[in-house]
Protein backbone atom coordinates (compact mmCIF):
# COMPACT_ATOMS: atom_id res chain seq x y z
CA UNK A 1 0.00 0.00 0.00
CA UNK A 2 1.56 3.46 -0.67
CA UNK A 3 1.90 5.39 2.46
CA UNK A 4 1.18 8.71 0.40
CA UNK A 5 -2.50 7.26 0.07
CA UNK A 6 -2.27 5.66 3.05
CA UNK A 7 -1.80 9.26 4.71
CA UNK A 8 -4.66 10.51 2.26
CA UNK A 9 -7.25 8.19 3.63
CA UNK A 10 -6.06 8.83 7.01
CA UNK A 11 -6.52 13.14 6.48
CA UNK A 12 -9.86 12.77 4.76
CA UNK A 13 -11.31 10.21 8.02
CA UNK A 14 -9.88 12.85 10.50
CA UNK A 15 -11.90 16.03 8.25
CA UNK A 16 -14.71 13.90 8.47
CA UNK A 17 -14.30 13.18 12.21
CA UNK A 18 -13.89 16.62 12.83
CA UNK A 19 -17.14 17.06 10.94
CA UNK A 20 -18.56 14.50 13.24
CA UNK A 21 -18.63 11.06 11.64
CA UNK A 22 -18.03 8.48 14.33
CA UNK A 23 -17.92 5.39 12.04
CA UNK A 24 -15.22 7.39 10.13
CA UNK A 25 -13.56 8.18 13.04
CA UNK A 26 -13.51 4.80 14.69
CA UNK A 27 -11.84 3.55 11.36
CA UNK A 28 -9.04 5.92 11.54
CA UNK A 29 -8.24 5.21 14.92
CA UNK A 30 -8.46 1.72 14.40
CA UNK A 31 -6.17 2.06 11.38
CA UNK A 32 -3.80 4.11 13.40
CA UNK A 33 -3.61 1.46 16.98
CA UNK A 34 -1.59 -1.41 14.44
CA UNK A 35 0.66 1.38 13.01
CA UNK A 36 1.46 3.09 16.62
CA UNK A 37 2.11 -0.72 17.82
CA UNK A 38 4.72 -1.46 15.36
CA UNK A 39 6.30 1.59 15.84
CA UNK A 40 5.80 1.55 19.83
CA UNK A 41 7.24 -2.31 19.70
CA UNK A 42 10.44 -1.64 17.25
CA UNK A 43 11.42 1.01 19.51
CA UNK A 44 10.85 -0.94 22.79
CA UNK A 45 12.65 -3.80 21.52
CA UNK A 46 15.98 -1.59 20.47
CA UNK A 47 15.87 0.23 23.70
CA UNK A 48 15.82 -3.23 25.41
CA UNK A 49 12.79 -2.55 27.34
CA UNK A 50 10.13 -5.06 28.11
CA UNK A 51 7.65 -5.14 24.65
CA UNK A 52 5.25 -6.02 26.29
CA UNK A 53 4.57 -2.11 27.96
CA UNK A 54 3.73 -1.36 24.38
CA UNK A 55 0.17 -1.72 24.53
CA UNK A 56 0.10 1.06 27.40
CA UNK A 57 1.84 3.54 25.17
CA UNK A 58 -0.72 2.40 22.33
CA UNK A 59 -3.74 3.33 24.05
CA UNK A 60 -2.00 6.52 25.81
CA UNK A 61 -0.77 7.40 22.48
CA UNK A 62 -4.43 6.86 21.15
CA UNK A 63 -5.44 9.30 24.04
CA UNK A 64 -2.78 11.94 23.39
CA UNK A 65 -4.44 11.94 19.06
CA UNK A 66 -7.51 12.07 20.49
CA UNK A 67 -7.45 15.12 23.26
CA UNK A 68 -5.55 16.83 20.46
CA UNK A 69 -6.74 16.26 17.47
CA UNK A 70 -8.22 20.03 17.79
CA UNK A 71 -4.30 20.93 16.71
CA UNK A 72 -4.25 19.40 13.11
CA UNK A 73 -5.43 21.32 10.19
CA UNK A 74 -7.33 19.74 7.23
CA UNK A 75 -3.90 21.59 4.97
CA UNK A 76 -1.54 19.69 7.46
CA UNK A 77 -0.39 16.26 6.34
CA UNK A 78 -1.83 14.26 8.85
CA UNK A 79 1.26 11.55 8.59
CA UNK A 80 4.07 14.22 10.58
CA UNK A 81 1.41 15.51 12.76
CA UNK A 82 0.46 11.61 14.05
CA UNK A 83 4.33 10.56 14.04
CA UNK A 84 5.35 13.85 16.46
CA UNK A 85 2.72 12.82 18.92
CA UNK A 86 3.90 9.28 18.93
CA UNK A 87 7.59 10.44 19.32
CA UNK A 88 6.44 12.44 22.01
CA UNK A 89 4.59 9.99 23.86
CA UNK A 90 6.99 7.17 23.59
CA UNK A 91 10.04 9.48 24.75
CA UNK A 92 7.78 10.38 27.84
CA UNK A 93 7.00 7.10 28.59
CA UNK A 94 10.26 5.88 28.32
CA UNK A 95 11.64 8.26 30.47
CA UNK A 96 8.91 7.75 33.09
CA UNK A 97 10.43 4.13 32.91
CA UNK A 98 14.08 5.88 34.00
CA UNK A 99 15.22 5.53 30.63
CA UNK A 100 17.50 7.84 28.66
CA UNK A 101 16.62 7.45 25.02
CA UNK A 102 16.56 9.23 21.43
CA UNK A 103 13.60 8.18 19.62
CA UNK A 104 13.97 9.11 15.75
CA UNK A 105 10.89 8.62 13.99
CA UNK A 106 10.69 11.37 11.40
CA UNK A 107 7.73 9.51 9.86
CA UNK A 108 6.21 5.88 9.64
CA UNK A 109 7.80 4.84 6.57
CA UNK A 110 9.34 2.02 7.98
CA UNK A 111 6.91 1.21 10.38
CA UNK A 112 4.05 -0.53 8.18
CA UNK A 113 2.30 -3.16 10.51
CA UNK A 114 3.55 -6.32 10.15
CA UNK A 115 1.40 -9.36 11.11
CA UNK A 116 3.08 -10.10 14.43
CA UNK A 117 2.58 -6.54 15.60
CA UNK A 118 -1.08 -6.87 14.43
CA UNK A 119 -2.16 -8.76 17.78
CA UNK A 120 -2.34 -6.72 21.14
CA UNK A 121 -0.40 -7.93 23.08
CA UNK A 122 -1.71 -9.04 26.33
CA UNK A 123 1.17 -8.82 28.78
CA UNK A 124 0.65 -4.95 29.69
CA UNK A 125 -3.26 -5.10 30.10
CA UNK A 126 -3.69 -5.85 33.58
CA UNK A 127 -2.31 -2.26 34.52
CA UNK A 128 -4.79 -0.46 32.01
CA UNK A 129 -7.14 -2.24 33.83
CA UNK A 130 -6.40 -0.70 37.26
CA UNK A 131 -6.03 2.88 34.96
CA UNK A 132 -9.89 2.64 34.21
CA UNK A 133 -10.57 1.27 37.59
CA UNK A 134 -9.36 4.28 39.63
CA UNK A 135 -11.35 6.48 37.47
CA UNK A 136 -13.61 7.90 40.37
CA UNK A 137 -16.81 8.26 40.60
CA UNK A 138 -19.80 8.98 37.96
CA UNK A 139 -16.97 9.63 35.28
CA UNK A 140 -15.03 6.26 36.02
CA UNK A 141 -18.65 4.56 35.63
CA UNK A 142 -19.36 6.09 31.99
CA UNK A 143 -16.58 5.52 30.62
CA UNK A 144 -16.07 2.12 32.05
CA UNK A 145 -19.49 1.14 30.40
CA UNK A 146 -18.72 2.70 27.30
CA UNK A 147 -15.75 1.16 26.67
CA UNK A 148 -15.48 -2.34 28.67
CA UNK A 149 -18.91 -2.97 28.26
CA UNK A 150 -19.50 -1.48 24.44
CA UNK A 151 -22.32 0.70 25.50
CA UNK A 152 -23.75 3.50 23.73
CA UNK A 153 -23.92 7.06 25.03
CA UNK A 154 -28.07 7.05 25.28
CA UNK A 155 -27.77 3.51 26.67
CA UNK A 156 -25.66 4.86 29.17
CA UNK A 157 -28.14 7.91 29.43
CA UNK A 158 -31.23 6.15 30.90
CA UNK A 159 -29.11 3.76 32.70
CA UNK A 160 -27.78 6.61 35.23
CA UNK A 161 -30.76 8.75 34.71
CA UNK A 162 -28.51 11.36 33.19
CA UNK A 163 -29.08 13.88 30.03
CA UNK A 164 -26.98 12.49 26.29
CA UNK A 165 -25.12 15.84 26.63
CA UNK A 166 -24.50 15.04 30.51
CA UNK A 167 -22.98 12.04 29.35
CA UNK A 168 -21.02 13.41 26.55
CA UNK A 169 -19.56 15.85 28.98
CA UNK A 170 -18.79 13.07 31.79
CA UNK A 171 -17.38 10.56 29.14
CA UNK A 172 -15.08 13.82 27.75
CA UNK A 173 -13.78 14.64 31.51
CA UNK A 174 -13.07 11.18 32.25
CA UNK A 175 -11.00 10.66 29.13
CA UNK A 176 -9.23 13.36 29.87
CA UNK A 177 -8.42 12.09 33.84
CA UNK A 178 -7.71 8.79 32.21
CA UNK A 179 -4.86 10.52 30.07
CA UNK A 180 -3.88 12.38 33.50
CA UNK A 181 -3.26 9.23 35.37
CA UNK A 182 -1.28 7.84 32.41
CA UNK A 183 0.85 10.97 32.70
CA UNK A 184 1.05 11.13 36.35
CA UNK A 185 3.09 7.43 35.67
CA UNK A 186 1.62 5.26 38.37
CA UNK A 187 1.41 2.79 35.28
CA UNK B 1 -9.43 -2.26 28.54
CA UNK B 2 -8.35 -3.08 25.43
CA UNK B 3 -7.13 -1.00 23.08
CA UNK B 4 -10.61 -1.79 20.58
CA UNK B 5 -12.37 -1.12 24.11
CA UNK B 6 -10.50 2.38 24.52
CA UNK B 7 -11.51 3.34 20.47
CA UNK B 8 -14.91 2.83 21.15
CA UNK B 9 -14.68 5.36 24.21
CA UNK B 10 -12.65 7.85 22.05
CA UNK B 11 -15.29 7.58 19.10
CA UNK B 12 -18.13 8.11 21.52
CA UNK B 13 -16.64 11.26 22.45
CA UNK B 14 -17.27 14.58 19.93
CA UNK B 15 -16.29 17.14 22.21
CA UNK B 16 -13.18 18.95 20.15
CA UNK B 17 -10.83 21.38 22.06
CA UNK B 18 -10.64 24.87 20.66
CA UNK B 19 -8.41 25.59 17.81
CA UNK B 20 -5.19 26.71 18.73
CA UNK B 21 -5.17 29.33 16.27
CA UNK B 22 -8.67 31.19 17.49
CA UNK B 23 -6.17 30.44 21.14
CA UNK B 24 -3.90 32.23 19.83
CA UNK B 25 -5.69 34.98 18.25
CA UNK B 26 -7.88 35.66 21.81
CA UNK B 27 -4.99 35.45 23.96
CA UNK B 28 -2.81 38.20 21.29
CA UNK B 29 -5.85 40.35 21.69
CA UNK B 30 -5.77 40.22 25.65
CA UNK B 31 -2.38 40.35 25.98
CA UNK B 32 -2.35 43.60 24.26
CA UNK B 33 -5.42 45.35 26.11
CA UNK B 34 -3.14 44.76 29.36
CA UNK B 35 0.07 45.53 28.14
CA UNK B 36 -1.69 48.67 26.61
CA UNK B 37 -3.17 49.54 30.23
CA UNK B 38 -0.11 48.71 32.14
CA UNK B 39 1.71 51.07 29.61
CA UNK B 40 -1.13 54.03 29.80
CA UNK B 41 -1.68 53.40 33.48
CA UNK B 42 2.35 54.07 34.86
CA UNK B 43 4.87 55.42 32.05
CA UNK B 44 2.11 56.55 29.33
CA UNK B 45 3.69 57.98 26.07
CA UNK B 46 6.30 60.15 25.44
CA UNK B 47 4.98 63.74 25.28
CA UNK B 48 6.60 64.46 21.82
CA UNK B 49 5.24 61.04 20.21
CA UNK B 50 4.06 63.27 17.79
CA UNK B 51 6.89 65.47 16.81
CA UNK B 52 9.22 62.41 16.69
CA UNK B 53 7.04 60.19 14.61
CA UNK B 54 8.69 62.34 11.59
CA UNK B 55 12.01 61.63 13.02
CA UNK B 56 13.75 57.94 11.54
CA UNK B 57 14.84 56.73 14.28
CA UNK B 58 12.17 56.46 16.75
CA UNK B 59 9.16 55.24 14.12
CA UNK B 60 12.13 52.52 12.98
CA UNK B 61 12.15 50.98 16.58
CA UNK B 62 8.47 49.95 15.98
CA UNK B 63 9.70 48.42 12.26
CA UNK B 64 11.95 46.39 14.32
CA UNK B 65 9.53 45.61 17.42
CA UNK B 66 6.94 44.25 15.01
CA UNK B 67 8.62 42.66 12.97
CA UNK B 68 10.09 40.13 15.71
CA UNK B 69 6.64 40.33 17.30
CA UNK B 70 5.41 38.95 14.04
CA UNK B 71 8.33 36.38 13.30
CA UNK B 72 7.80 34.95 17.13
CA UNK B 73 4.29 34.77 16.41
CA UNK B 74 4.61 32.56 13.45
CA UNK B 75 7.44 30.32 15.52
CA UNK B 76 5.29 29.95 18.46
CA UNK B 77 2.38 29.00 16.46
CA UNK B 78 4.43 26.22 14.71
CA UNK B 79 5.40 24.96 18.31
CA UNK B 80 2.10 24.74 19.13
CA UNK B 81 1.23 22.32 16.66
CA UNK B 82 2.57 18.44 16.62
CA UNK B 83 4.81 18.90 13.23
CA UNK B 84 4.51 22.02 12.69
CA UNK B 85 7.30 23.31 10.26
CA UNK B 86 9.73 24.78 13.55
CA UNK B 87 12.61 25.59 11.14
CA UNK B 88 10.94 27.47 8.68
CA UNK B 89 9.30 30.12 11.61
CA UNK B 90 13.25 30.17 13.54
CA UNK B 91 14.71 31.17 9.63
CA UNK B 92 11.66 34.26 9.81
CA UNK B 93 13.53 35.17 13.04
CA UNK B 94 16.47 36.43 10.60
CA UNK B 95 13.73 39.38 9.26
CA UNK B 96 13.93 41.31 12.48
CA UNK B 97 17.48 40.26 13.35
CA UNK B 98 18.58 41.77 9.90
CA UNK B 99 16.91 44.82 10.65
CA UNK B 100 18.50 45.79 13.60
CA UNK B 101 21.71 44.38 11.77
CA UNK B 102 21.71 46.75 9.49
CA UNK B 103 20.19 49.93 11.65
CA UNK B 104 23.64 49.34 13.71
CA UNK B 105 25.51 49.80 11.14
CA UNK B 106 24.10 52.80 9.38
CA UNK B 107 24.19 53.94 13.35
CA UNK B 108 27.50 53.31 13.28
CA UNK B 109 28.56 55.12 10.16
CA UNK B 110 26.41 58.43 10.60
CA UNK B 111 27.56 58.74 14.39
CA UNK B 112 30.81 60.37 14.63
CA UNK B 113 32.84 57.00 17.52
CA UNK B 114 32.27 60.01 20.20
CA UNK B 115 28.69 59.70 20.71
CA UNK B 116 28.46 56.16 20.71
CA UNK B 117 29.31 55.30 24.28
CA UNK B 118 26.41 57.90 25.10
CA UNK B 119 23.87 56.48 22.40
CA UNK B 120 24.47 53.31 24.11
CA UNK B 121 24.03 54.14 27.38
CA UNK B 122 21.08 56.65 26.49
CA UNK B 123 19.12 57.87 29.21
CA UNK B 124 17.13 55.21 31.22
CA UNK B 125 18.78 51.94 30.40
CA UNK B 126 17.22 50.59 33.72
CA UNK B 127 13.35 51.56 33.18
CA UNK B 128 13.75 49.46 29.87
CA UNK B 129 15.32 46.65 31.67
CA UNK B 130 12.22 46.53 33.89
CA UNK B 131 9.35 48.13 32.10
CA UNK B 132 9.66 45.31 29.33
CA UNK B 133 9.58 42.27 31.42
CA UNK B 134 6.60 44.08 33.64
CA UNK B 135 4.24 44.72 31.14
CA UNK B 136 5.26 41.69 29.60
CA UNK B 137 3.85 39.59 32.33
CA UNK B 138 -0.13 40.14 31.10
CA UNK B 139 0.67 38.62 27.47
CA UNK B 140 3.17 35.86 29.00
CA UNK B 141 0.48 34.62 31.02
CA UNK B 142 -2.14 34.93 28.19
CA UNK B 143 0.13 33.28 25.44
CA UNK B 144 0.94 30.05 27.91
CA UNK B 145 -3.13 29.41 28.60
CA UNK B 146 -3.52 29.88 24.90
CA UNK B 147 -0.29 27.21 24.72
CA UNK B 148 -2.58 24.45 26.82
CA UNK B 149 -4.60 24.26 24.10
CA UNK B 150 -2.09 23.12 21.17
CA UNK B 151 0.14 20.05 21.81
CA UNK B 152 3.69 21.79 21.81
CA UNK B 153 6.15 19.16 22.02
CA UNK B 154 9.14 20.45 22.63
CA UNK B 155 7.26 22.54 26.48
CA UNK B 156 10.64 24.32 26.87
CA UNK B 157 10.78 25.80 23.52
CA UNK B 158 6.85 26.70 23.09
CA UNK B 159 7.76 28.39 26.55
CA UNK B 160 10.26 30.48 24.79
CA UNK B 161 8.53 31.30 21.87
CA UNK B 162 5.31 32.41 24.34
CA UNK B 163 7.84 34.61 26.28
CA UNK B 164 9.50 35.89 22.96
CA UNK B 165 5.83 36.71 21.89
CA UNK B 166 5.26 38.13 24.95
CA UNK B 167 8.14 40.53 25.20
CA UNK B 168 8.11 41.59 21.90
CA UNK B 169 4.48 42.70 21.87
CA UNK B 170 5.75 44.45 25.83
CA UNK B 171 8.75 46.21 23.56
CA UNK B 172 6.21 47.80 21.12
CA UNK B 173 4.77 49.30 23.76
CA UNK B 174 7.17 50.31 25.57
CA UNK B 175 8.97 52.11 22.34
CA UNK B 176 6.08 54.95 22.85
CA UNK B 177 7.37 55.78 25.88
CA UNK B 178 10.94 55.60 25.74
CA UNK B 179 12.92 58.42 24.23
CA UNK B 180 15.99 56.44 23.53
CA UNK B 181 15.90 55.28 19.78
CA UNK B 182 19.70 54.54 18.93
CA UNK B 183 19.82 51.76 17.05
CA UNK B 184 22.54 50.77 19.59
CA UNK B 185 20.55 51.18 22.44
CA UNK B 186 17.74 49.03 21.17
CA UNK B 187 20.24 46.49 20.31
CA UNK B 188 21.89 46.32 23.88
CA UNK B 189 18.83 47.03 26.53
CA UNK B 190 15.39 45.91 24.73
CA UNK B 191 17.85 42.81 23.46
CA UNK B 192 18.54 41.87 27.60
CA UNK B 193 15.36 42.64 28.45
CA UNK B 194 13.73 40.50 26.05
CA UNK B 195 16.13 37.41 26.39
CA UNK B 196 15.18 37.71 30.15
CA UNK B 197 11.33 37.37 29.45
CA UNK B 198 12.21 34.69 26.92
CA UNK B 199 14.57 32.65 29.47
CA UNK B 200 11.67 32.99 31.90
CA UNK B 201 9.05 31.99 29.40
CA UNK B 202 11.30 28.83 29.11
CA UNK B 203 11.51 27.99 32.18
CA UNK B 204 7.74 28.17 32.79
CA UNK B 205 6.90 26.00 29.44
CA UNK B 206 9.36 23.44 30.54
CA UNK B 207 7.29 22.72 33.52
CA UNK B 208 3.77 24.08 32.73
CA UNK B 209 3.15 22.93 28.74
CA UNK B 210 3.94 19.19 29.36
CA UNK B 211 0.83 17.34 28.01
Amino acid sequence: MALAGRERVWAEWMTAALAGDEAAYHRLLAALAPVLRANARRTLSQMGAPVGDAEDIVQETLLAIHLHRNTWRQTDPIGPWVAAIARYKLIDSLRRRGRRTEVAIDDFADALPDDSADQEEDLGRRQVVQLVDRLQGRQGAIVRAISLEGAGIRDVAAKFGMSEGAVRVALHRGLKSLAQLYRSGDA
Amino acid sequence: MRTEELIHALAADRTVAIRPGRAFVLALAAGAVIAATVLLSTLGIRPDFLVVIHTIRFPYKFVVTIALFAASVRLAFALARPGGDVAAAVRTLGIPALLIGVALVVELVVLPEADWGRRLVGSNARLCLMAIPVIAVGPLAALLLAFRSGAPTSPMRAGASAGLVASALAATFYAAHCTDDSPLFIAAWYSLAIAFVTVVGAVIGSRALRW
